[in-house]
């Protein structure tokens, strides 16, 4: 069981469309240990959420997308195993978060029902009663104060921020070892967006879940991530532990990214110089950063 | 729900809408009780008070074979609200989920889904049910296969229209994520979101379906006599205007109540449940 949690090996995307093959993703690897923190960051159309719903296996149906490359699950490769298998990862070892919390839970039923469908994925046959206490419990994780009048309420009844922390709640209450976070609370302000981060890693911590943070927010990664790849145009640039990158970015898009950042004293938009092919060429590891499985 | 019949009752015209629904659906059901010749429905003729103007008994008059008219528009809204609420029943379920099916799936499966409705689509409705009648016996059975077999491609384009928006929505992708199958994303998760819409279009359309069913049968194609029909009677009046006005008038004015009842509160509904049309 030493075999990390995700690991990706020279993943290509390319989608048919009427113009012709377009290429998304051009050879990306990356690898989380268990319980790892990791952040993939690069701006929008850089290829950040297709990756995620490859790892979910939500694209591999789509007649016009072409995948190679090795995405391997606690050591199984997901290309082998049966869309039913597959299926079965998902909201159960494997589970994400999305943007917006409130658009992601459906209008139509309250959170007590939707908490339910989540917890019968995990565990067929649940009872009513047995649910309730553990979305209550759940609930109580996220510092929800009233678990009781939330799991009575519907969506649109609640503000975001009680609708992120229950998207992070029944993300988390199957006990997946991944969780993908897509940019999870940017359609937040930044201090409800801050608390639940907050709340978010201290929960995976203590479950030993696994996190990939998809972001183009750095200031955010800085703080949740234990590790940051960087892509930018479907390319791994620069990779290593939080620390050193944000201490010392070597790669040209990765200080862009970093000047980006807005401070109170300003700064001006930043300048990415070139985007030409050259500009992926020096692919950025930092040190102590070696092979996959050695570390994590 | 509770909270949309209290403000259907507090608009004015959804009020007279919902009291004109009450009336048509009190009579249709209470039809024995109401009329005071119930005999009158079948092949019953009574020379000696053949085509009175509307006087005490007769209070719509009698018809060319001395029937009252008031008892048989009463039971024609009977069979008219049976073959309305059996059309939909039929049609929308059709409907919905060749609609849900096209748009969630995509790709070929709507391309074929969605060509098949525009077939039926663009043959104009009452042509369709004219052509299909002219082949079938013209019964009160074959009356709602036709009228049905034109009603589900507006629900198909409808609800094909709805899953395509709805399908974008966030919940959609959460609940792929969990793993919900796509019967459970389809039925489960988009449908219960277009409902609004889909009530809405069937109150409107409960009265046009009865209007299509009177056409049907002002032209002769529908349920035969002796069966009160609101449409024949309305054909045969109008041989005998503007002398006989009564034969013409009432049926005419029974249709328009139906009509005008299940538009108003269909319009209402609209407005109140934000549906999108």
């Amino acid at each position: 069981m030493n075999a990390p949690t995700l690991q990706i090996r020279d993943l290509n995307l390319g989608f048919r469309t009427y113009a012709g093959m377009i290429e998304v993703l051009h050879g990306i690897s990356l690898h989380i240990g268990r319980g790892e923190r990791v952040a993939l960051v690069g701006e929008s159309g850089s290829g950040k959420s297709v990756t995620a719903r490859i790892i979910l296996g939500l694209l591999q149906s789509l007649r016009s997308a072409r995948i190679s490359g090795r995405v391997e699950f606690e050591g199984r490769d997901l290309e082998r195993l049966a869309e039913r298998e597959r299926h079965a990862l998902r909201g159960t070892k494997m589970s994400m978060i999305f943007q917006d919390p409130t658009s992601s839970l459906n209008p139509v039923y309250t959170i007590a029902t939707q908490f339910r469908e989540v917890l019968e994925r995990g565990n067929p046959g649940i009872r009513e009663a047995q649910a309730r206490s553990q979305a209550i419990a759940a609930l109580d994780d996220v510092a929800i104060s009233e678990p009781e009048r939330v799991l009575n309420s519907y969506p649109f009844q609640l503000s975001g921020g009680m609708n992120q922390r229950v998207m992070i709640a029944m993300a988390l209450a199957n006990e997946p070892s991944l969780l993908i976070a897509d940019e999870p609370g940017t359609a937040l302000d930044v201090t409800v967006q801050a608390q639940t981060l907050k709340l978010m890693r201290d929960l995976v911590q203590r479950h030993n879940t696994a996190v990939l943070f998809i972001s183009h927010n750095l200031g955010v990664v800085r703080e949740f991530a234990d590790r940051v790849y960087v892509i930018y145009k479907g390319r791994i640039v620069e990779q290593g532990s939080a620390a050193a990158l944000f201490e010392d970015p070597r790669h040209p898009y990765t200080r862009a990214l970093l000047k980006a950042v807005p401070r109170i004293t300003g700064g001006g938009i930043p300048e990415i110089e070139d985007a030409s092919e050259s500009y992926f060429a020096p692919l950025v590891v930092h040190e102590g950063f070696g092979e996959p499985g050695v570390v994590g | 729900m509770k909270r949309t019949f209290a403000i259907l009752l507090r608009n004015p015209l959804s009020l007279l809408g919902l009291l004109l629904i009450a009336l048509v659906v009190f009579s249709a059901v209470f039809a024995d009780f109401i009329t005071p010749f119930p005999a009158h429905v079948g092949a019953v003729v009574d020379f000696a008070n053949f085509n009175r103007p509307p006087e005490w008994p007769y209070i719509m008059g009698t018809d060319l074979v001395g029937r009252d008219l008031f008892t048989r528009i009463v039971y024609a809204y009977r069979i008219s609200l049976i073959l309305g609420v059996v059309v939909l029943a039929i049609a929308v379920p059709i409907g919905v989920t060749i609609g849900l099916t096209a748009g969630y799936f995509g790709g070929w499966i709507e391309y074929v889904l969605m060509r098949i409705t525009d077939v039926f689509l663009s043959i104009p409705p009452l042509v369709l049910a004219m052509s299909m009648m002219g082949v079938l016996e013209p019964t009160l059975t074959n009356g709602m296969i036709a009228v049905t077999a034109m009603w589900w491609p507006w629900y198909t384009r409808l609800v094909y229209n709805l899953t395509r928006s709805e399908k974008e929505e966030g919940y959609v992708l959460a609940a792929e994520v969990i793993g919900a199958s796509k019967t459970h994303v389809m039925f489960r998760e988009i449908l219960p979101n277009c409902v609004p819409s889909i009530l809405t279009k069937m109150t409107l359309d409960l009265g046009f379906v009865i209007l299509i069913a009177s056409s049907l049968s002002f032209l002769g194609l529908g349920v035969q006599p002796p069966t009160p029909d609101l449409g024949s009677m309305v054909a045969d009046g109008a041989k005998y205007l503007p002398d006989s006005w009564w034969l013409t008038v009432f049926p005419g004015l029974a249709i328009l109540i139906a009509v005008f009842g299940f538009n108003l509160v269909g319009d209402a509904l609209r407005e109140i449940l934000g549906a999108e049309q």
